[in-house]
């Protein structure tokens, strides 16, 4: 394999990798949040427990995104030297913006929150998770306006031999990026419910600790079917954007080979890329696509054969990939639905089959998510920036195959290793459940402290 | 000013605050290899950092941020010239941070023994590596039109290694104050001598390193055009001698803040010897990525300006207060007690 193959595989490996932890963090971070205002709002201990069972599992897993996201900056620099020097002048910019304005938050409020539960009053505890989950859905703006603009290049001039940025206003209100981030952190908020649903599911099949993993539950069906819901509504919003935007890339979703006007839906197609067909096409609704697309059902849509081969995504991936996780998006809303009104009606632990299946349901938010990502960048190809700069031409001239070989096999090493070890370190905490012993839950002298520090100034 | 100026000394002071703030996380990862006698005791030096060195790190990604949005000519060609060197700093970042969350999270000693290798390799390469990457870029590295001539071996040459060693005990020195102020029970104790004893290994490769880079590199060439300039590495030297005059008398909170100060003013006094560069070629100069061949348009410049300038104060603040919620280290009742602790 040469540099540009080796480099394209190290990074899908490296931002996959990345993106399975960031997707709970921006939707945990949150619901731990809520459940310490809840504890400080009511004084119930039932939320303290809860905050740091959740909050427990939530460190785990943010520190894998921390640590595999620098990876993602560095690489721009090490892989794809000459995109960065293309458009670095734009693309540099939301990157430096998202770690100035939302990574130092999200990182220095994090620090108090793990190591501040005796030093600062319990309001101002609450309030340094809501900074972080803040900060941690700030960071997802920054970068998916950068993706977005990946995606849908806007405000720029090509000048001095580069994308040159003319309209900063541009970037920020760029609307695939906009939608991109809606859709982006609401499918981690199904994660981060179907993540507790998941495990409260099987402490509730234990009866272990029914009063803490039923409200979790409730809270997570709640929070859960409303984000499901929206990152569906604001999925159809992107598709049409695709539709408009990156006419190939929606071909490709599709699998349409042949322009035509008041385009059906097919519920069952199978394609045949090599002779430029759909080997089925059947089950269809005439002119739903063109409503989708266009939401005007007589509207006409461009097949993949108006564009040159060459300009072309790989269709099989792009297609299976939209199909399975729009699927996936739609049996979320039932499944949360579902959970919802069983929580709601307080069925959940007569109910084992639905628990079993909720619990096996945990990873399935992961995959659509993954899912998404391949149909977003495997859909962009050829270009890394669509229209204005094509992958081959974006990496680095300097590096050799060895070098990304190495470091090829050393990111699989390494990440392997962090994987074992995160599962290991979640599976067992989770299964563990809460801490009953309160007195390790919270210092002895939170007010004491609050007020003035009593125990250090002896010192 | 030109903005690309200002653009170079917001970039000099992003490296300067990393190495000051990260530099003695690494002190510490390395130290507790040779001042923690027990579990308990290792225990306690890793947690003096918890709170603040994930907050520490991310001014080495603000700094790469600032690189890639200012200068992207830079920013491309120096990831892409120092790929191996860096893939192993961020390898070993990695593991450092990984290693500090989760060396407590199961009780078992060979478990934490583990991760406290992996905290140990994990702050002792990157403070290596760190000093090897500036050190060559003080040299110039051997680029012209045909692009980077060299290997990951290319930068182990005799100055790169020496400003890696002299970074290494720069950050054992600090880090080693910094536990001197934040632990208890005795560990404190042996940490301030430690500071007393390794400061004369320290001033010796300081003083290697000023006058190496009088042979090795073209650094001196500003300062003889402008001998104002003479007042950084001026106030370097005094400021590491401010450390040793602090740290006999045990005064290790002044002490430490000269160290930081000797941190900053280094790595001031090397910026401002590359100035206009950012990288020197060492075959031409006329292939030095500069602060104006590398830059980013106005327009970029100006847009980056006002955020850096409206941010990085409100960073610097309520960093500055965190510090302050935790100037008194954890105590060892609640590193015990605190299930998130390290």
């Amino acid at each position: 394999m040469d540099v540009l193959a080796l480099s394209r595989l190290q990074f899908a490996v490296t931002a996959a990798f990345h993106f399975i932890f960031v997707p709970l963090t921006l939707g945990l971070s949150i619901l731990v949040a809520y459940m310490e205002t809840r504890y400080v709002q009511t004084g119930d201990e039932m939320y303290l427990k809860m905050t740091k069972f959740w909050g427990k599992l939530f460190l785990i897993n943010f520190a894998l995104g921390i640590v595999t996201g620098i990876t993602m900056e560095f690489q721009f620099g090490m892989n794809w030297a000459e995109y960065s020097k293309y458009v670095g002048d734009i693309f540099g910019a939301p990157l430096a913006i998202e770690a100035t304005v939302a990574f130092f938050l999200e990182s220095s409020f994090i620090g108090l929150w793990i190591f501040g539960w005796n030093r600062v009053s319990r309001k101002l505890h609450a309030l340094s998770i809501w900074l972080v989950a803040i900060a941690t859905n700030l960071s997802a703006l920054w970068i998916l306006l950068a993706n977005g603009w990946m995606q849908h290049p806007v405000g720029y001039v090509l000048r001095n031999g580069r994308a040159e940025m003319v309209d900063f206003t541009a970037l920020l209100t760029n609307g695939y990026g906009i939608l991109k981030f809606f859709h982006t952190v609401f499918s981690g908020y199904v994660v981060a419910a179907f993540f507790i649903m998941g495990i409260s599911a099987y402490h509730i099949l234990k009866k272990s600790n029914l009063k803490i993993f039923k409200t979790s539950f409730r809270m997570a069906a709640a929070f859960g079917l409303i984000s499901s819901l929206l990152v569906f509504i604001v999925g159809d919003f992107h598709a049409a954007m695709v539709a408009r935007t990156q006419p190939a890339k929606f071909a490709a979703m599709e699998s349409v080979w042949d322009t035509r006007k008041a385009a059906a839906f097919n519920l069952l197609v199978i394609p045949d890329p090599d002779n430029e067909r759909n080997t089925v096409e059947t089950l269809g609704v005439p002119g739903l696509l063109s409503f989708l697309a266009f939401h005007d059902s007589s509207a006409e849509i461009k097949g993949l054969k108006e564009f040159a081969k060459e300009n072309r995504p790989p269709v099989l991936p792009t297609y299976a990939s939209f199909r399975a996780m729009a699927g996936l998006g739609i049996l979320f809303m039932l499944l949360t639905l579902a959970g919802y009104i069983m929580a709601k009606k307080d069925r959940l632990d007569t109910s084992p089959l639905f628990l079993r299946i909720m619990l096996y349901a945990l990873p399935f938010p992961y995959l659509a998510a993954q899912l998404g990502w391949i149909v977003a960048e495997v859909g962009r190809q050829p270009w890394i920036v669509y229209g204005v700069l094509k992958t081959s031409d974006a990496v680095s001239k300097a590096i050799t195959p060895s070098q990304v070989w190495a470091s090829l096999i050393g990111f699989t090493l390494v990440y392997g290793l962090l994987a074992v070890v995160d599962i290991y370190l979640l599976t067992k905490f989770a299964k563990k459940g809460p801490d009953d012993d309160l007195s390790v839950l919270v210092g002895d002298s939170h007010t004491v402290r609050a007020a003035g520090g009593a125990t250090w100034n002896s010192r | 000013m030109e903005f690309q100026v200002i653009w170079f000394i917001l970039w000099s002071v992003l490296w300067a605050v990393y190495f000051m703030l990260d530099g003695f996380d690494f002190g510490v990862g390395i130290l507790q290899k040779f001042l923690g006698r027990n579990r308990e005791e290792e225990r306690a030096i890793i947690n003096t950092i918890g709170p603040v060195w994930d907050g520490n790190e991310v001014w080495l990604i603000t700094a790469g941020g600032a690189t890639f949005a200012a200068f992207p000519g830079t920013y491309a060609m120096m990831f892409s010239y120092l790929y191996s060197a860096l893939l192993i700093i961020l390898f070993a970042l990695i593991f450092r941070g990984v290693a500090v969350e989760f060396r407590s999270k199961v009780e078992s000693e060979a478990w934490e023994k583990g991760w406290n290798v992996a905290v140990f390799l994990g702050s002792l390469i990157p403070a290596l590596l760190f000093g090897v990457a500036f050190g060559n870029i003080f040299r110039g590295l051997p680029m012209d039109a045909g692009g980077y001539h060299g290997t990951l071996f290319t930068l182990l040459n005799p100055y790169g290694l020496l400003t890696g060693v002299f970074f290494v005990l720069l950050f054992i020195e600090h880090g080693s104050l910094w536990l001197a102020l934040k632990t208890t029970g005795g560990l404190n104790e042996k940490a301030g001598r430690f500071a007393n004893v390794v400061w004369f290994a320290l001033l010796a490769v300081a003083a290697v390193f000023l006058v190496s880079t009088k042979f090795a590199t073209n650094l001196y060439a500003n300062y003889l055009g402008n001998a104002a300039l003479f007042a950084v590495p001026l106030f370097a030297v005094l400021a590491l001698a401010g450390i040793k005059v602090f740290a006999v008398r045990k005064d290790y909170l002044k002490a430490f803040y000269s160290s930081c100060l000797t941190i900053l003013t280094v790595t001031f006094t090397g910026v401002i010897g590359l100035y206009p560069n950012l990288i020197p070629s060492n075959l031409d100069p006329k292939y030095s990525l500069t602060i104006f061949n590398s830059s980013s348009s106005l327009y970029t410049l100006k847009i980056m300006t006002v955020v850096a300038l409206l941010f990085v104060p409100i960073v610097m603040a309520y960093q500055i207060w965190i510090y302050r919620i935790f100037r008194h280290g954890p105590t060892a009742e609640e590193i015990a007690k605190e299930k998130g602790a390290y």
